[in-house]
């Protein structure tokens, strides 16, 4: 069914394809601390969601529980949103989409709620390919029970009680990368830039699209002696190259010279452009992604940007092989078999 | 010795070791007698093992259409040498005892009382077949042959479920006919055939079918319009998804594209389980899962978390015997109260108790419609007894002029002509149950936020008190609105006033049945009321209310649901007396006869004198 909006509209506001202003993508006013990582993700992703012309009424996000966790009220005001229970979204973001694969699936997470009480249905859900974008918004620690180190905060790196970390770190991005993940990427809170069509190519990705998010908890977890502050990530961070997300309809410009840009281009026939990549990383293959991981952490840096894509792969419903149409829309007609099946079937019973 | 005499009333017991291929052979003896028009009900009793340990299969064959256990042993067939001793004792005086009489017996075994009927079945078998693995297999079924002989089972009726079973495969028929007939010739050729008990051919089970509860279950899922399904495996509940599965392959194939109209998923584990049922049904469709004990633990947060976000989903609870693991294939109704209650917080859940296959059908089909009108979790409590067994169950019957009841669901076009603001948590019609929308309906009417968190009627974050008590007390409402939509308690009353109330639920159902029956003949009225539902319709107060004397026959340690009635209908403990069964096996009908008669003689209890028969 379509609807026709409004026509009125600010003059000034720049409008998308679908006639929405960016404003139209907010959510309610965020009560996070001020200055937290958080907020920018959802702003970035308010962003990219107006950049791509999305219906919003055509997402569903879903959260479990944590200060990340509480982000999708602050987006996407005219979606529907699913703030579970703590670590459980994978399994509720599952379940719906099994209901409504229609639909685009904004899933957002925390370092606690995903590596720690969810690392079991993180899990699962990459493997299973859930056709999702799902961010983890890291600031390792837990930002809502006030600050724990949480199992991505680095060895050695102390919240703002000043205990430094024992235990080693758990890097959801190579896990990912292990279990199949057809999307991996690693982004900061503070570069928009990146983040913005790293985003937009997560939600055009056909599959499990995982993002890493080093987003500082400026209350708990934004000291010298954190490798999750702000300003320790700035000084760390090596790029795998600048990304731009190209919208089917849009024209690539060939401004860029051979040799330094790589292309991607996703089922729906948009197009992932990686520009200097490091010469090094094969965007195909999970093996190039780990081992860069690895050696960029060797030198004390964080390697953001897109890490690794297959746009080929299936997702859940492919794998199953339900039916095109979304199963919640399927009529009663198609699903109950009526009293003469049953006939037959009492009849094999006797 | 006084053997016993009975004609289609007697209880026979197969003594087996599992993995050996003995339970198709042991069903093709029920289902002989089923074919026969006599009313029986099978039951396994398994290890939690796959293979080499002792199983057993008691048949219970009565003409008159008693179904729940009897208590005792009539016939024995001994095929586990493991177990003889132990079989032997179990005997009731006069009985028969069926053994492998290709080794010789331990005589210190012997029992005066009891027939012993040696049938060399490992000797006839290596005759007959050169195969080993068909020694083995062929012995189970050359006992039934021998069975119909001594019990006078027709045998054209054993050959048709034989070339039933095995259509098409002409080699397999034969060989298993044959077999049959080896074991038929040698107990007419060298035992007094037939014995003291035996069957013959009545028409009492009409248009009845055999089934078990899980199958049952899952086509009622099918039938309820079930298009998502998350589990993760448990005994007893798997044959529930196994059955689902192997029906939507064949009823839920879309004919044009050969895509699934149906989604199954193996979850990581029960708590993802329910969360996948929970996302299902929050995106409009309907979903269930199926699990046991320890999965109700497991997804005890989720439950508390669609209670109070007002989800609808539907869980399947075959219950098991507890408390953790416990013993994984024996029964139990002891997750009342962990069902009831489910999760931290006040919250309260739906349950419906099917007692009988059919119901296992019906009442499955029935938890969509109540959790999505409710918007609330419902649980089916089945249990291993009635998920796992076989049992005599009417035809299962849909209504084809029956529409699915989905709650109060604002559609795209009803939001567009809405003019005030949509309240998600608003109860705009006083039953206590608001409106939901599905996400996607509208380009701007009608989102909002799901939550575990306390918000207003219109889904947004807050912590006032009055806003969170209006939402608790409308979830009361709702309670009070569920009491009078699931199904109500069915009373079954002696004619003519008694003063003995005896309440039960579930799979207590056929035995409370028969020991009613029989203290009835002893001139004890009995009034009876199965539960069905909780909440609690009104009836079940004024039940109590209406009698002197109340029993309950509970199928777990506690009195689970006495606890329950006790703090729901505010009735004092006192007024109930459990009748517990709860070693694993299912209640028996002597067991509940003679509580109840102790019961009354110790408390000198005169009941009333009861017309002759019941109503
Ligand atoms: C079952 C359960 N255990 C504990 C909690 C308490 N709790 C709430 S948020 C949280 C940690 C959140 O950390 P993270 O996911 O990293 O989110 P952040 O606040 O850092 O964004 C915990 C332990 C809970 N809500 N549920
Ligand atoms: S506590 Fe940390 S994570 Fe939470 S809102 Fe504040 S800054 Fe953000
Ligand atoms: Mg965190």
């Amino acid at each position: 069914m379509t609807y026709l909006r409004p026509s009125f509209r600010h003059p000034e506001q720049p409008i998308n394809e679908l006639g929405f202003t960016r404003k139209d993508y907010e959510g309610a006013l965020s009560t996070l601390c001020a200055g937290c990582g958080h907020d920018s993700i959802s702003a970035a992703i308010v962003q990219a969601c107006f950049e791509l012309s999305i219906a919003p009424h055509k997402v569903a996000k879903l959260s479990g529980i944590g200060c990340s966790s509480k982000t999708p009220t602050y987006f996407l005001g005219n979606s529907h949103g699913f703030n579970s229970v703590h670590g459980r979204m994978p399994s509720v973001a599952t379940g719906a989409n099994l209901a409504n694969r229609d639909l685009i699936y904004v899933g957002v997470s925390g370092d606690g709620d995903s590596a720690s009480i969810g690392m079991g249905q993180f899990t699962h859900a990459v493997r299973r390919n859930v056709n999702m974008m799902y961010v983890v918004e890291n600031n390792g620690c837990y930002g809502l029970t006030k600050g724990q180190d949480s199992a991505t905060a680095d060895v050695g790196s102390a919240s703002k009680k000043g205990e430094p970390n024992p235990f080693e770190a758990i890097d959801l991005a190579s896990i990912a990368l292990q279990l199949g993940a057809s999307f991996v990427a690693r982004s900061f809170s503070g570069d928009r830039e990146q983040l913005v069509p790293l985003i937009k190519a997560a939600i055009s990705h056909r599959g499990f699209a995982f993002i890493d998010v080093i987003s500082p908890c400026v209350t708990f977890n934004n000291n010298p002696a954190s490798t999750k502050g702000y300003e320790y990530v700035r000084d760390h961070l090596a790029a795998t190259g600048t990304v731009d997300y190209v919208p089917f309809k849009q024209e690539i410009s060939a401004s860029y010279a051979e040799g330094e840009s790589k292309a991607v281009t996703l089922h729906d026939g948009s197009v992932v452009q990686l520009r200097k990549a490091d010469p090094e990383l094969d965007l195909n293959s999970r093996r190039s992604a780990l081992r860069l991981i690895k050696d960029y952490r060797a030198k004390e840096q964080i390697l953001t940007g897109l890490l690794y894509m297959d746009e080929d792969s299936q997702d859940l419903h492919e794998i199953i092989g339900t039916s095109k149409t979304p199963l919640q829309a399927l009529t009663e007609a198609e699903l109950c078999p009526g009293q003469k099946v049953l006939d037959k079937l009492n009849d094999s019973l006797r | 010795m006084k053997r016993i005499e009975a004609v289609n009333d007697f209880v026979i017991k197969f003594a087996n070791v599992n993995g050996t291929g003995s339970a198709s052979a042991n069903n093709m003896f029920a289902k002989a007698l089923f074919r026969m028009g006599l009313p029986v009900s099978p039951k396994n009793i398994f290890p939690s093992n796959i293979q080499g340990l002792p199983t057993w299969f008691e048949v219970r064959v009565n003409e008159k259409g008693f179904l729940g256990r009897r208590g005792g042993i009539d016939m024995m067939v001994c095929m586990n040498p493991q177990s003889m001793a132990k079989d032997i004792k179990e005997l009731e005086s006069g009985g028969y005892f069926l053994y492998d009489s290709s080794k010789p017996l331990d005589l210190r075994l012997l029992r005066s009382d009891v027939t012993f009927i040696g049938i060399p079945l490992r000797d006839l078998c290596r005759r007959e077949f050169s195969d080993p693995r068909q020694q083995q297999l062929f012995r189970n079924v050359v006992y039934v042959g021998a069975l119909a002989a001594l019990l006078d089972i027709e045998f054209d009726v054993l050959t048709g479920l034989v070339a039933d079973q095995f259509q098409g495969k002409e080699k397999l028929i034969t060989s298993n006919v044959r077999a049959l007939e080896l074991g038929y010739h040698y107990a007419a050729e060298n035992i007094d055939c037939p014995l003291g008990i035996r069957v013959e051919r009545r028409d009492a089970v009409g248009d009845a079918i055999l089934i078990d509860g899980n199958t049952a279950s899952a086509l009622g899922a099918i039938y309820g319009g079930a298009s998502v399904a998350a589990w993760y495996p448990i005994t007893p509940s798997t044959s529930v998804v196994d059955g689902f599965d192997k029906y939507c392959k064949r009823l839920r194939i879309d004919p044009a594209s050969g895509n699934k109209n149906y989604a199954i998923v193996q979850a990581e584990d029960e708590l993802a389980a329910i969360g996948m049922v929970i996302g299902a049904s929050w995106n409009g469709a309907r979903a269930f899962t199926a699990t046991s004990g320890p999965g109700i633990s497991l997804m005890s947060e989720f439950l508390g978390l669609a209670y109070f976000a007002e989800i609808p989903c539907v869980l399947i609870n075959v219950q098991r015997a507890g408390p953790s693991t416990g013993m994984p294939t024996r029964t139990q109704q002891s997750d009342v109260m962990a069902c009831a209650y489910a999760s931290h917080g006040d919250t309260k859940h739906v349950l419906l108790f099917p007692a009988t296959a059919q119901e296992c059908f019906s009442m499955t089909a029935e938890a969509f419609d109540l959790a999505e009108e409710l918007q609330t979790p419902v649980i089916v409590m089945s249990d291993l007894d009635l998920g796992m067994n076989d049992s005599m169950s009417p035809p299962l019957s849909w209504d084809d002029q029956r529409e699915y009841r989905r709650g109060k669901v604002y559609s795209g076009e009803q939001l567009e002509a809405m003019s005030e603001r949509f309240g998600r948590y608003l109860d705009t019609d006083g039953d206590g149950i608001p409106y939901r929308t599905y996400p996607g309906a509208h380009p701007e009417k009608g989102a909002f936020f799901t939550r575990g968190t306390s918000r207003d009627e219109y889904a947004v974050y807050t912590e006032d008190s009055a806003q969170y008590e209006l939402n608790m007390q409308r979830l009361l409402k709702k309670w009070q609105t569920a009491s009078t939509k699931v199904p109500k308690a069915e009373a079954c009353n002696a004619s003519g006033a008694a003063d003995v109330g005896v309440i039960y639920y579930g799979t207590s159902h056929e035995a409370a049945r028969e020991a009613v029956d029989s203290l009835s003949r002893a001139g004890i009225a009995v009034d009876t009321l199965r539960l069905k539902a909780f909440p609690f319709d009104d009836g079940v107060a004024a039940f109590i209310d209406s009698h002197k004397q109340l029993f309950i026959i509970e199928q777990n340690r506690d009195a689970q649901m006495r606890s329950l009635i006790v703090n729901e209908c505010l009735v004092s403990p006192r007024r109930l007396v459990p009748i517990l069964n709860y070693g694993g096996m299912p209640i028996t009908a002597r067991q509940i006869e003679s509580d109840i008669c102790r019961h009354l003689d110790e408390n000198k209890v005169q009941p009333l004198r009861a017309a002759k028969e019941t109503v």
